[in-house]
């Protein structure tokens, strides 16, 4: 019915009054009904754009990247924190600024920035910070204890806190023993794959890009403009040539496959070695002839290069791949929840001497120190290898639990029997051979020292490594497993040897951990 | 002018009892001050976690402006329309509510000064309603308040342009915008102007194809008033007001004369003036390109523009809304207060409160209509007709623009947004329905001028049971739908040849 009342009926009156000359027109009453009518037809379009734009298209308008609303919801209250041995190594500050009223702040952010990342109102967010977002902004669902309600009133529900699995003395001790070199260290529990150290170096204070303004692009500018790449988390995400480190992968592959039939049997290796298919040789670096036809227990501890490098092509490219993929490598999205890059090992080599360069640690293959930890690990852990970790729980700001994170195992590469037989050459690496910087008086550790060539002909300053464990007694589990590597440019290169420079850095996290 | 005679008004006994609705109109009024009062409660409560110290003050005072307009109704517009002042008073609380919101979101403080304007708007509220006695006296003063207003119009075209737009008289710290006035004075115009001519406007012409075209003769005031509008757009850049007049005009020409050829004489007109401006005048193109394209400066890398952010924040707003307070509207920056009010009301009040509010944007207009529909004299009829549909543009051009339906026009939304030529303006536009509802519903309505009926005719005394569409509230409709039959003719009596 219409609003603007009704139209007449006609009284005969009336109708005789229509047949006067100049009243042919329509009525005042009709037009203004029609004229009413526009007037609310005008109204309905701007209920039915109104629906459009609130309802129908919100979404749109909600998701654009130059909305600033999630922005500011995000920082309109402090971020859950992360959380290291129990105490948090985050916090938020307020900035004063009333658009983005909290950014990110670090109780001690060079020391764990290879572990949290960062989280800047400019930048983003990266490592744990980032994967771990929706839980420390509050906007996962799970932190809702009455989703429906919340989303009803709009409320925002506070962040969450994410527990670390690292161990704040094993931490501080792999920054400690880096000091101002360049490198990293990746400590890992090998019997639950918890990640116990993460460490990077350079490092640098993720609190000062967390906010907004000229001071942070300003810094920003310099961490990104700095030619070692403080920002590179150099544990999880940069792989290097694993060299001599590898050989315990080899190691395993041929014991596994029975290709030797134990680590103090001699074997039928040439020294020189010279693969089949290719003229050059591979030497070894220790003097003398103790190489020839060594058993693999003396090649490890004195890490021959041509025992493993024919030990690999032994065993054969399809069960090398197995051994390497079984420990790990070729992974290409692991995540710890963290991403970690992929470590390399060629499948498909079709020429031997690939192959046997492969085997020691060369050529393509190539390994993050994360991946190196965890060959040390499978090894103290009798053979098995647990997904490595880095979060334990996640809680809710009251303190209860959303999400716990309990060990799983990836994968058996060995039996228990064939990693004692490497445990026991790898312990004769410290006790007798290269790896003696690396030896912790009363305590049982096991290790491999590494010198990677790289570089357009190896001219490049060779990288250090060394990857051990260590157990409180010779029957007891192994608490920690280490990878260390040391990429320093400015070492005089006869001084890099994984012995020399990574050794004493394992160490000091192996003891951190021993000592609780 | 021919319409300058005014009888006096000769009282016919009522016929049955009309109820005033003052306690109706009362309780209503009182109503919307709660809910004004409860949304400035709301916003204290949602920004700083309490209700803010002045609530009681602010709601007083509201009270107290409201219950003086009611008290003015009660003495001199006894029988007016209950719902026109409570809306009046919803709307100017309401946008009272939100400039103190936005004042809070952006460290400034123009609530105290629209409060302020609001005091001055429903004094002359009161004045109209206690001095203006016989809203008719206005038909005398047409020519006089149609160039006053045009005069008014002019200045600013000689004055610096401020904020892109040539409409504003900067007197010290006072500015005044004459275009706002100007509205309701070229409103009355044209409705005495069409009371008058509406006879020669709608019978002559000659027919074109199927339109019954006006004689050229005739198209005279339609041309000044496009000239007039199109002066306003090009020398002060002001599409909304250029929009609103036009709009005005044609739409009262087609209430007056019945005859769609004025609607596509005034269209083609508008056309005219419109296009090339928008076209090449640099500042309506770029509102021109800003609705086409509302995301633009966006994919130009120069962030979002007040429009983008202005879809944000409806968009934000979703169905329910953020609440009082909550919503991040504040982002469009400039003129949130005034320009962009209606998009906090849509992110903080969402589509339903949003939906509410264009509601009782159609309450007034509604009532308005009723007004002219129940009125007897043309310049009445088309006055209320008129005012009402001045009020609806108004609310169609401004939210219109907000949503990017139509290009955005720099107008205010009536009541809600800050500003005091607006509000003072919509206060005597709602004082004017108010006082000719009034004359509408009184009993004893008075006669016609007696330029449009015979002098001696006495109006019938009683409403007939069919036919006269005078009866007040008589609503009851029983051939609604064949709208065509273009003989049907009105109640006015036809002076006899």
């Amino acid at each position: 019915m219409s609003p603007f009342g009704r139209k007449n009926r006609r009284s005969g009156q009336q109708q005789a009054a229509a047949a006067q000359p100049g009243a042919v027109r329509l009525s005042l009453s009709r037009t203004a009904r029609r004229a009413g009518m526009f007037c609310l037809l005008l109204i309905l379009a701007l209920l039915v754009n109104l629906t459009r734009v609130q309802v129908v298209q919100a979404k749109k308008y909600n998701d654009h990247a130059a909305n600033q609303r999630a922005t500011i919801a995000r920082y309109s209250q402090p971020r859950g924190d992360i959380i290291v041995a129990g105490k948090p190594v985050t916090g938020s500050k307020t900035t004063g600024n009333s658009l983005y009223r909290y950014r990110r702040s670090y109780t001690d952010g060079p020391l764990y920035a290879a572990v949290t990342g960062f989280s800047s109102q400019t930048y983003g967010n990266t490592l744990l910070e980032g994967v771990e977002d929706d839980y420390l902004s509050g906007s996962a669902s799970s932190l809702s204890t009455r989703p429906l309600l919340d989303a009803i009133s709009r409320s925002q529900v506070p962040g969450g806190d994410v527990y670390t699995t690292i161990d704040a003395k094993a931490q501080q001790a792999a920054l400690n023993g880096l000091g101002s070199k360049r490198g990293a260290v990746a400590a890992v529990e090998p019997s639950t794959g918890r990640i116990l150290a993460l460490a990077s170096t350079p490092s640098y204070d993720p609190d000062g890009i967390t906010g907004t303004g000229s001071a942070v692009t300003q810094q920003w500018s310099t961490l990104a403009a700095d030619p070692a790449q403080p920002m590179l988390n150099r544990a999880l995400r940069q792989t290097y040539p694993p060299g001599s480190t590898f050989k315990v992968v080899t190691m395993s592959a041929g014991l596994a496959n029975n290709v030797v039939s134990g680590v103090d049997v001699a074997t039928d290796s040439p020294n020189p070695y010279t693969a089949k298919d290719t003229s050059t040789a591979i030497t070894n670096e220790s003097a003398g002839d103790a190489c020839l036809n060594a058993t693999l227990e003396y090649a490890l501890q004195v890490s021959c290069n041509t025992v493993f490098a024919k030990l690999g092509v032994d065993v054969g490219e399809a069960n090398m791949v197995r051994m390497a993929q079984a420990y790990g490598f070729n992974q290409s999205s692991q995540t710890v929840p963290v991403g970690v890059v992929r470590s390399n090992f060629d499948t498909g080599l079709t020429g031997q001497a690939y192959l046997a360069l492969s085997s020691i640690g060369q050529y393509d293959t190539a390994a993050t120190p994360l991946q190196m930890a965890e060959v040390a690990a499978v090894v103290a852990d009798n053979g098995t290898l647990m997904k490595p970790m880095l979060v334990s729980r996640i809680t809710r700001d009251d303190g209860t639990t959303v999400q716990t994170f309990g060990p799983q195992t990836f994968s058996q590469p060995i039996s228990s029997t064939v990693a004692a037989e490497i445990q026991q050459a790898m312990v004769k690496v410290v006790t007798d051979g290269t790896g003696g910087n690396a030896a912790i008086p009363g305590a049982v550790v096991g290790g491999k020292t590494g010198t990677a060539q790289h570089g357009i002909g190896n001219t490049g300053t060779p990288y250090a490594w060394f990857i051990s464990y260590a157990k409180p007694s010779a029957s007891a589990p192994s608490p920690v497993a280490v990878a260390v590597v040391i990429e320093d440019g400015n070492a005089n290169r006869a001084d890099v040897s994984g012995g020399g420079l990574a050794a004493p850095i394992a160490k000091a996290v192996m003891q951190a951990v021993l000592n609780g | 002018m021919a319409a300058a005679t005014i009888p006096a008004p000769a009282p016919v006994p009522a016929p049955g009892r009309v109820r005033s609705r003052r306690a109706t109109e009362l309780m209503l009024t009182l109503f919307a001050v709660v809910i004004a009062v409860y949304g400035y409660a709301d916003v204290g409560s949602a920004i700083d976690g309490k209700v803010p110290a002045d609530t009681v003050g602010y709601g007083v005072g509201l009270g107290v402006l409201a219950l003086l307009a009611h008290a003015a109704v009660r003495l001199r517009a006894k029988y007016a329309d209950p719902l026109l002042l409570p809306c009046a008073v919803l709307l100017n609380g309401l946008g009272l509510v939100v400039i103190y919101r936005l004042d809070r979101a952006t460290a400034t403080s123009s609530a105290p000064s629209q409060l302020m304007w609001s005091t001055i708007g429903v004094a002359l509220f009161i004045a109209v309603v206690l001095f203006l006695r016989d809203y008719r006296v206005l038909q005398r003063y047409a020519y006089v308040l149609a160039f006053g207003s045009i005069l008014l119009m002019i200045v600013p075209i000689f004055l610096p342009a401020v904020y892109g737009a040539k409409i504003w008289i900067k007197i010290g710290p006072l500015s005044f915008q004459p275009g706002e006035i100007a509205k309701i004075a070229l409103a009355i115009f044209f409705a005495a102007y069409l009371a008058v001519g509406r006879d020669v406007l709608a019978l002559t012409g000659r027919k074109i194809w199927k339109l019954e075209l006006p004689r050229g003769r005739d198209l005279g005031p339609i041309v000044v008033i496009w000239l007039l509008s199109t002066a306003v757009l090009f020398l002060e850049q002001d599409l909304g007001t250029c929009l609103i007049f036009f709009g005005l005009f044609v739409v009262m020409l087609y209430v007056a004369t019945g005859r769609i050829g004025w609607i596509a004489v005034g269209l083609v007109m508008v056309g005219v003036a419109v296009v090339p401006v928008a076209l090449w005048e640099p500042h309506v193109h770029s509102r021109f390109v800003d609705w086409l394209y509302p995301m633009a400066s966006i994919e130009a890398g120069q962030g979002a523009n007040q429009l983008a952010q202005s879809l944000f924040a409806f968009a934000a707003g979703g169905m329910l809304g953020t609440g009082l307070g909550q919503g991040h509207s504040y982002l469009i920056g400039f003129a949130v207060k005034s320009d962009w009010i209606l998009s906090t009301f849509g992110e903080e009040l969402g589509l339903v409160g949003l939906a509410a509010l264009l509601l009782v944007y159609a309450v007034v207009v509604v009532r308005g209509y009723r007004t002219g529909r129940v009125l007897r004299d043309p310049f009445g009829r088309l006055l209320s007709i008129g005012l009402a549909t001045l009020l609806a543009l108004q609310v169609f051009v401004v939210a219109g623009g907000v949503t990017d339906l139509i290009p955005l026009t720099g107008m205010t939304m009536p009541f809600l947004a800050q500003g005091g030529s607006s509000l003072l303006t919509n206060w005597i536009l709602v004082a004017l329905l108010l006082k000719m509802s009034d004359a509408a519903r009184r009993p004893g309505l008075p006669a016609e001028p007696g330029v449009l009926a015979p002098p001696s005719a006495p109006r019938p005394t009683a409403p007939a049971p069919q036919g006269d569409d005078g009866g007040a509230g008589g609503d009851d409709d029983s051939d609604e739908g064949d709208e065509d039959d273009g003989d049907e003719h009105g109640t006015r009596a036809v002076p006899e040849p």
